[in-house]
């Protein structure tokens, strides 16, 4: 990046916050996925919404492509920039605006903190429900450029379904508001193209979420299988029982175990094939009688023992493994590759036996930990990057993981999104239409294809679509 | 009068093409004697859209004629009628795929027999095309547990102006793969493509499912929706409905509970002693009917206008409308929001409610109306700043050569706010 871009950086947001020194840019070079490193040209902190949209004008002035970035967290390579790129952290932008507990809405920065959102809004009765395993450090500009999911997604949605309105700034520079405080679309439904658009379109500066009451009970339940296809017919039992649990989780042997071997140990049985978290919700007669149902239906399909609790500290005993999971799994070797599918839920039993396939043929440490409510797998591979032969296996096992779950009707991702990581296995669930069509939407936000430019979509794979009255509409 | 020759000889040529390129059956004449093409099949949608942006004709989009009626006016008319089959229904995965065309009726039976159920309760009548739902977006008093129609929808086949097949999205129940496209169809009217195919998001048929209502003055009774939400209460419906939609002399607020039989027994119980009553349970013959009258009395008037307002502002909303057109068929959800009214009005009546509604940050959708008044207002009227270029540059990829006929934005010379 020219000395000249990073005073005029400079002068928008004050000197300190343009980091341009190698040391300083090392560490944006990665995102949570430890398999892709890119350093940015400079890195810029703004600190208002209004430095965003000047430095947005500065780069659209400058034809200078950029990328935003909240806690880097992500797990598909999204937030990484080239060196020819200004990459824009948004972590200073973390104020909770406004909280109108009456309508039950909050607007907020997008560096605001998952969690934090959640604790500012508790003394009101409220939460922001979804919830990433990332909480505690992902933020809500993430979550809403990835579609974010968590655990509690089953019963109440991802991040779109929480999203109400969105102020922000175009990759020109200009700015708008989509939506509506109510959810209801103010034209087409433009927040909901946004949401989950990978920082292609632009940048969200204030967010206005939908807050869910606190379910005045809660009951979770942990169940031990003697195989991970009882329990995964005991999930499609209790959905099909009509039940939607506020969240129904699943570990895999090998998960519990490393789970048990550290520090956040929770009790669970290491001797179990799989086990389920379920938890419902409600009203305290409704939670009674689902619970009662769940375990009911647990048992007839084979759970060992059904662990079960209501009191918060007991319930947290509970998740402590799941949520903890990911951590665990640190003490296994140095590099974790967190994968995310979706299969249909009637194909999981065939799906796992089939990765199971694919670690024993590779000869790799594959343990699964996944949101089995609505069949969004999470396999990851312990690797230690330095060993270039494992690393190999692993991508090329990550390869063979994604295709046996298109093939069972599902897609790439569920919840991480594509990023630069699974770009090349989008043309296996699009056609070459549908990805021109998206590539079109691009460029009625991004024109120049300057926002998170080679992202999402692979160059080459994308037919050509005439582009809408702009004046730049080259080929990728 | 020269311009009509010129239409009546152009419809002639082009009911002829139509037929060469379909076969008779799928070609006939709308209400309108209108060259009406039923194409049976996306792929045969897309050809007869690709020959219409070659020739420089102008399509209406029809599903089943019941909702929007078949008046714009065009070169010819595209139908989805033909294409009314429930391709596939996953029990185990509680998702269907179903083309536009086929009813509502058609759906819930199909997915009746298997115990399933799209927890979808639209305006309009049985013979409704769910791809009218989708490209209008109405949902129902079931918005309040289920949320809107593109919570239900995980993706959909559309061709577009130029003859394009896009498929969006994806078949399973959570799918972060590409951008969102079939947000912008849900909703769009239609005016970025024709909705081909759905895939559709189901739950399982509820073991139990429970309408209570009670009657009386507007102001308890959203009251009494009101302290049930605070309690923390999840039904499935809660709308509060006026007098003419319900057939009665009051206003009615109705709860649905459906879930399993002991929690929804054990939800009444409470109910009934902590919230603002008496209730009234209906019996289930009774539900059905009750619910089925008010889907069908939205469609009863000429013109359906939907608000987005949020819980607590709909009794403020459902004054704003009753003094702008007078109060009509109107229901509200006091806890979920959203407020949708049906009767006569005119374009400088909804112009003045839309710029009340601005200033409070409410949208007004026009759900049904008119040709003429669709064209006068828009379905969306004016956006707010900076949106519109967006909308408009987005319509521009999905129907290059303005085929479709559809009144996005309405007149803009007309003075919108």
């Amino acid at each position: 990046m020219t000395p000249s871009v990073l005073d005029a950086l400079g002068r928008i947001v004050g000197p300190r916050w343009v980091r341009h020194r190698r040391a300083e840019l090392t560490t944006y070079a990665m995102d949570g996925l430890p398999t892709h490193e890119s350093l940015p040209g400079a890195v810029v902190v703004p600190g208002s919404r209004r430095e965003v949209a000047d430095v947005l004008r500065l780069l659209h002035v400058l034809g200078v492509p950029f990328v935003a970035r909240g806690a880097g967290t992500g797990l598909s390579g999204g937030a990484l920039a080239d060196p020819d790129a200004v990459l824009i952290a948004l972590t200073r932008l973390n104020r909770v605006l406004r909280v109108d507990a009456t309508c039950r809405r909050a607007v907020v920065e997008p560096g605001v903190v998952n969690a934090r959102l959640s604790e500012a809004v508790a003394p009101h009765g409220l939460h922001y429900v979804p919830d990433p395993s990332s909480q505690t450090a992902c933020t809500v500009g993430g979550n809403v450029a990835e579609n974010a999911g968590g655990p509690h997604c089953l019963k109440y949605g991802v991040t779109t379904n929480h999203i109400a309105q969105l102020d922000v700034v175009l990759p020109d520079g200009s700015e708008t508001t989509l939506g509506s405080p109510h959810g209801e679309p103010w034209g087409p439904d433009l927040v909901g193209l946004f949401v989950g658009s990978e920082g292609m379109f632009g940048i969200a500066v204030e967010i206005t979420v939908h807050l869910e009451p606190v379910p005045p009970a809660i009951r979770t339940m942990l169940a031990a299988f003697g195989s991970v296809r009882a329990a995964s017919e005991a999930v499609s039992a209790v959905i099909a029982a009509g039940i939607v649990p506020a969240a129904l989780e699943m570990m895999d042997q090998a998960c519990v175990r490393a789970v048990e071997a550290s520090i956040y140990a929770a009790g669970y049985p290491t001797d179990a094939a799989a086990v389920l978290l379920v938890e419902v919700d409600g009203r305290p007669a409704q939670v009674e009688a689902e619970s009662a149902a769940v375990e009911r239906l647990l048992r007839a399909h084979g759970a060992g023992s059904v662990l079960s609790a209501s009191a918060a500290a007991d319930r947290m005993r509970l998740w402590q493994g799941r949520k903890k999971a990911f951590g665990a799994m640190g003490r296994i070797a140095p590099d974790l590759a967190v994968q995310d599918a979706v299969v249909p839920r009637s194909a999981l039993p065939d799906v796992l036996d089939q990765i199971g396939e694919i670690r024993d043929r590779h000869g790799l440490s594959i343990s699964n930990v996944f949101h089995a409510g609505d069949g969004n797998l999470h396999p990851n591979i312990s690797f230690d990057r330095r060993d270039a032969d494992l690393a190999a296996r692993v991508k090329q096992a990550s390869k063979e993981i994604m295709a046996a779950c298109v093939a069972a009707g599902g897609s790439i991702t569920g919840e991480h999104g594509v990023g630069n990581d699974k770009m090349h296995y989008m043309p296996w669930i699009f056609d070459a239409e549908s990805l021109g069509a998206m590539q079109a939407v691009r460029r009625v936000f991004d024109p120049a294809e300057r926002s998170n430019p080679g992202k999402v979509l692979p160059a080459g794979s994308c037919r050509e679509w005439r582009a809408a009255g702009s004046a730049c509409g080259g080929a990728l | 009068m020269a311009r009509g020759r010129i239409r009546l000889r152009g419809g002639v040529v082009i009911f002829a093409r139509l037929r060469a390129l379909l076969g008779p059956s799928a070609v006939d004449r709308d209400t309108d004697n209108l060259p009406r093409a039923t194409p049976e099949s996306s792929e045969t949608l897309a050809l007869v859209c690709r020959i219409a942006h070659d020739e420089g004709w102008t399509m209406r989009i029809e599903g089943r004629g019941t909702w929007l009626p078949p008046d714009a006016p065009a070169d010819l008319a595209v139908s989805t009628r033909a294409l009314d089959a429930v391709v596939s229904v996953s029990p185990a995965d509680l998702v269907a795929t179903v083309q536009a065309g086929a009813t509502l009726e058609s759906v819930r039976r199909a997915l009746g027999e298997q115990r399933m159920w799209l927890a979808l309760d639209p305006p309009g009548r049985p013979e409704r095309s769910l791809g009218s739902v989708a490209a209008t977006a109405t949902a129902g008093p079931l918005r309040q547990g289920f949320g809107p129609v593109r919570d239900h929808v995980l993706g959909c086949t559309v061709v577009t102006g130029d003859g394009r097949v896009v498929r969006a999205g994806g078949r399973v129940v959570k799918n972060v793969a590409g951008f969102d496209l079939a947000k912008l169809h849900v909703g769009g009217f239609g005016a970025f493509g024709i909705i081909t195919e759905l895939h559709l998001r189901l739950r399982a048929q509820p073991e139990t499912d429970v309408t209570l209502v009670q009657r009386g003055p507007r102001d308890p009774l959203t009251r009494a929706a009101r302290d049930l939400d605070e309690a923390g209460f999840t039904p499935a419906a809660l709308e509060l409905v006026s007098p003419a939609l319900a057939a009665e002399p009051e206003w009615m607020l109705a709860v649905r509970l459906a879930g399993l039989t002991d929690g929804v027994r054990a939800e009444i119980a409470e109910l009934s002693g902590s919230v603002a009553g008496p209730w009234q349970e209906l019996p289930a013959d009774r539900a059905a009917a009750f619910w089925a009258l008010v889907a069908r009395g939205a469609a009863s008037g000429p013109v359906t206008l939907r608000l987005g307002v949020l819980g607590p502002g709909v009794d403020e909303a459902i004054d704003l409308v009753a003094d702008a057109l007078g109060e009509g068929l109107l229901a509200g959800g006091p806890a979920a929001g959203g407020l949708r009214w049906t009767g006569e009005t005119d374009a400088d009546r909804i112009r003045a409610l839309r710029r009340a509604l601005a200033a409070r940050e409410i949208p007004l959708a026009v759900e049904r109306a008119p040709w003429a008044l669709r064209r006068a207002v828009g379905h969306f009227g004016a956006y707010r700043e900076g949106v519109g270029p967006l909308a408009g540059r987005l319509r521009e990829t999905f129907d290059p050569g303005h085929q479709l006929a559809v009144a996005l934005d309405g007149d803009k010379s007309a003075g919108d706010p």
